[in-house]
């Protein structure tokens, strides 16, 4: 021994070099998860920042007065005749308004009322036409009525436009900024919660500030409903035969590997499978929600399928063994036994199968969900599954592809409706799953 | 009869035989259940499914194959002469369908009558302005070939409804009819309704297989007539990717590849160095506590819609890398032309898969054997010794498998190159550039204006095949290492 003087206490220089990696090695693990969390923390601050404000939207109350000499010259208050004054004959009542309002509150403008009047939405005049087509009786009165601003108005709210902003914008300038200021004071101007983004339609790419996501919504719904009707049913089926009676041979395995395979399909290939066949081929009609489901069921067979073959499996043999040996048949033993002890899982796998559809885009970009708008809800049942409709997702989409940036705040708000979704729906899973699941 | 009431109908019939045949059971019995071969309800079932089953399946069958019988026998109708005006047959064919659906709108609104409809004729009358006065917009003046041919679609259409209906009633009845007259009490109800049921279940199976059938012969087919209109050589060799609509496009793959691999790589070298070594520290670092709440807080990266990385990388990602690398930017550069490219696509791309390759690598560190550790440990290794010496070896094969899969994965993915790879096919290294990828070519190329008959539509679905093949060659070869692995072990 050359070093006798060493001790087993003091680390040597190859020792802590060892611990030395040792460490570090630990700290890429922590860095790793860390930068994992780090990210899931940066995608939801950023999906919260930029959304939450589309759940809000910039109002003008004005005092609107309901002339009889433009709206209703004949004095009759037929509809027909209502109708006929189009949203150019309510324009100048808007003006007039706003005419009105600057008196009222003293603000001093040098702004036309034409220009005042610019601060709408574009729709202001069809909203008031439409008011006054449901309610004629209000002709001749004075009626207080919540315009939408125009989303530029919105956004110099919400800091999205701001003076050196919009030097080169033609739908506003300075002096209508400072008009909105006033009118803020004066408390006509006001940001509230809007609820006609949640159960709203689209609107045309020049009002963002109009559009929804209801419509959307209704879209999605009706997709889901034919995923489940077909999903769940014939899964079941199918891992009902391939856990319980299959027999071991060739043809089930090409079916086994066939499935586990299938799940791992890029979700386009889908998209053009639908469109070959279901489309092309037996000429459903582009864009519905019929066809939406059909697709998304065939994608989330398999997911359906694996979880409910686990669930399946993990009930014991003992419980079918009990019920054949009471002279249940096979398919009663699995009917009446091992398919309500299974159950939970099915209904938990089901519902997560449901979700990952829920948020699929690319295949329905291929059917045609997208570039066209839905302005109504639909009516029934048919209406909904068979009349071009969009989908959640897909309307993010085409959000996102517009130029207005009003718009990205809409599929930032729409991605927080989806994910309150999914959320939701995940939950259910989870609780589902905890309250139920039985350890053999 | 609309297909909606002869569902409805032939319903109520197999409800009507479900009662009539088990209280039939139960009066052979002589109201004693005991004597019964089986349970009263299976009488009942077993009338439920000879009614329903058979007539529905042909009925499906029907829907399926009469469009096709009628477009063949349609477009025989259609004279030579007309297609050879630079139009093709599916042009005039998607004509002559549009118009007869103009006719039938125009029925049901009542603009004009069923005897009309039968009588028009396009030197007569004019048709695209009738149709047009309903909201029917036709791009052209209705050619009298194109009319007649429209107007045998229609009337094949309706005699083949016609007999759909009777043959259907007919089959349900008979197996109405059949399974009342079996019912008595000796009859075995139980064995035949499960046997029915076992079909049912197999069937069900099998749409597993005809799913796949159908991925492959819907691209095939159309894969077939792409490689008829240009030439596969240049599909597969050519370096340009320049689709117009002159007809002389470049349609060519390997710029696509180049795209779709260079972010697949760049999403690769982000997830796997985390994905892994956050495997690593949950499975052999990590405390109970610490796995609880990080394992599940990373697989919420994996349930997030691709929509949401997609708007991620187009609204956050990209221009936070412009204002980087772009003209002005905090690195004083100009290497970066706009916010889409191939690395805000990959970048995003390997956050998504950072769960997907941690997850998977978790299962199969904790699957390599305890005494392997050890054993390691036992000999004076440390912990991070033994991890790189001892357990990673042992699980490279499944690592390796976990990392194929998340490369398949990431060649799949549509939403984030969608938005935030950019549109222009071309081989550099620059990761700044845009770039595209196939499914960002097989989304435009489909969503677009175009028909189905001009190759710069149809070479979706070559490259759709391609994907395809792609895709599940690595998930196979992922699949086949995981297994060998796991046989190691066990």
């Amino acid at each position: 021994m050359t070093d006798a003087t060493t001790s087993l206490l003091t680390p040597d220089a190859h020792t802590k070099k060892r611990n030395a990696a040792e460490t570090r090695f630990k700290m890429y693990g922590m860095a790793a998860i860390g930068v994992g969390l780090a990210m899931l923390l940066l995608l939801m601050g950023t999906i919260l920042s930029n959304g939450t404000g589309a759940f809000q939207q910039t109002f003008i109350t004005l005092k609107v007065e309901l002339l009889e000499a433009k709206l209703d010259k004949k004095g009759t208050r037929n509809l027909e005749d209502l109708k006929k004054v189009t949203t150019f004959g309510y324009t100048p009542l808007i003006k007039n308004a706003f005419g009105q309002v600057v008196t009222e509150t003293g603000i001093e403008t040098k702004l036309k009322t034409k220009d005042q009047a610019k601060l709408l939405s574009k729709s202001a005049a069809a909203d008031l036409r439409n008011y006054v087509l449901a309610k004629p009786d209000q002709i001749g009165k004075t009626v207080e009525f919540t315009f939408l601003a125009s989303s530029r108005v919105d956004g110099y709210l919400k800091g999205r436009v701001s003076r050196a902003s919009i030097e080169n914008d033609k739908n506003i300038n300075v002096a209508q900024l400072d008009f909105v200021d006033q009118l803020k004071e004066a408390g006509v101007l006001k940001k509230r919660f809007n609820i006609n983004f949640i159960l709203g339609a689209d609107a045309s790419d020049q009002r963002p500030e109009a559009a929804g996501i209801g419509v959307a919504m209704a879209g999605s719904f009706f997709m889901m409903l034919v995923v489940l009707a077909l999903a769940l049913p014939i899964g079941v089926a199918a891992s009902i035969y391939l856990e319980e009676f299959a027999p071991k041979n060739w043809i089930t395995d090409i079916i086994e590997v066939n499935i586990s395979n299938l799940a791992a399909v890029p979700s386009i290939v889908f998209g053009i499978l639908g469109l070959a066949v279901f489309i092309n081929y037996m000429h459903l009609p582009q864009s519905a929600p019929l066809v939406g489901g059909l697709v998304l069921t065939l994608m989330t067979l398999p997911t359906i399928i694996i979880s409910t073959r686990a669930s399946l499996k993990s009930v014991p043999p003992s419980i079918r063994d009990a019920a054949l040996g009471i002279g249940a048949s096979k398919m009663q033993a699995v009917f009446h036994h091992v398919l309500p002890l299974a159950a939970p899982g099915i209904l938990t796998g089901t519902i997560i199968g449901l979700a990952q559809a829920l948020g699929e885009t690319a295949p329905l970009l291929l059917i045609g969900m997208i570039g066209f708008i839905a302005s109504n809800a639909p009516g029934g049942i048919t209406e909904g599954l068979m009349s071009p409709n969009s989908a959640m997702p897909a309307q993010i989409y085409e959000w996102a592809k517009r130029a207005d940036p009003a718009f990205y705040e809409r599929a930032w708000g729409g991605i927080i409706i989806l994910l309150v979704f999914l959320i939701t729906m995940n939950t259910i899973a989870v609780i589902l799953r905890r309250r139920f699941e039985r350890r053999w | 009869m609309p297909v909606f009431w002869l569902l409805l109908i032939v319903l109520a019939m197999s409800v009507v035989g479900f009662f009539f045949s088990r209280s039939r059971a139960m009066k052979s019995a002589g109201g004693d259940s005991r004597s019964l071969h089986s349970l009263p309800k299976y009488y009942g079932t077993n009338a439920v499914i000879f009614t329903a089953v058979p007539s529905l399946l042909v009925m499906a069958i029907w829907v399926f194959v009469q469009p096709v019988v009628v477009d063949q026998t349609v477009s025989n109708v259609i004279p030579q002469h007309l297609l050879a005006e630079g139009s093709t047959l599916d042009l005039t064919m998607s004509d002559v369908r549009r118009v007869a659906d103009g006719l039938d709108t125009a029925v049901k609104m009542g603009a004009m009558s069923e005897q009309e409809t039968r009588d028009l004729r396009a030197s007569l009358n004019d048709v695209r302005g009738r149709l047009g006065e309903i909201g029917v917009a036709l791009g052209s003046d209705v050619r009298p070939e194109v009319l007649r041919a429209a107007q045998k679609y229609r009337a094949m259409s309706a005699a083949g409804n016609q007999y759909m209906t009777f043959v259907v009633l007919v089959i349900a009845a008979l197996g109405f009819a059949w399974a009342v007259w079996k019912t008595n009490k000796d009859f075995r109800a139980r064995n035949t309704v499960e046997n029915a049921i076992m079909v049912l279940l197999v069937g069900a199976a099998s749409l597993a297989i005809l799913t796949t059938v159908g991925i492959v012969l819907s691209m095939l087919f159309e894969t077939v007539n792409f490689f008829d209109l240009h030439d596969w050589t240049d599909f597969f060799f050519g370096t340009t990717w320049a689709p117009n609509f002159r007809g002389d496009s470049e349609l060519s793959i390997l710029p696509l590849l180049w795209g779709t691999f260079y972010i697949s790589l760049i999403a690769l070298a982000v997830a796997v160095p985390v994905g892994l070594f956050a495997a690593i520290y949950l499975s052999e670092y990590a405390g109970p506590r610490t796995r609880s709440f990080a394992k599940p807080l990373l697989e919420i990266l994996a349930g997030i819609p691709t929509i949401v990385y997609g708007l991620f990388a187009l609204l956050t990602v990209g221009p936070l890398l412009l204002a980087g690398f772009g003209e002005g930017g905090a690195f004083g550069v100009d290497w970066m032309k706009g916010a889409t490219s191939v690395l805000t696509a990959g970048v995003v791309m390997g956050i998504m898969l950072i769960p997907f390759v941690s997850s998977l690598s978790d299962d199969i560190i904790n699957a390599v054997p305890q005494s392997m550790r050890d054993g390691s440990l036992g000999l004076g290794a440390t912990q991070s010794e033994t991890i790189r010496q001892v357990v990673i070896p042992a699980a490279l094969p499944g690592i390796v498998g976990a990392i194929l899969l998340a490369a398949s994965r990431a060649i799949g993915e549509t939403m984030i190159v969608v938005m935030g790879a950019g549109a222009i096919a071309k081989f550099s290294a620059n990761p700044l550039e845009s770039m595209t990828t196939i499914t960002t070519r097989i989304v435009s190329q489909l969503t677009g204006d175009g028909d189905f008959s001009s190759p710069e539509t149809l070479v979706a679905f070559a490259l759709g095949l391609t994907l395809f093949v792609l895709t599940l060659g690595l998930n196979v070869l992922a699949l086949y290492i995981v297994r060998k692995y796991r046989e190691q072990y066990e």
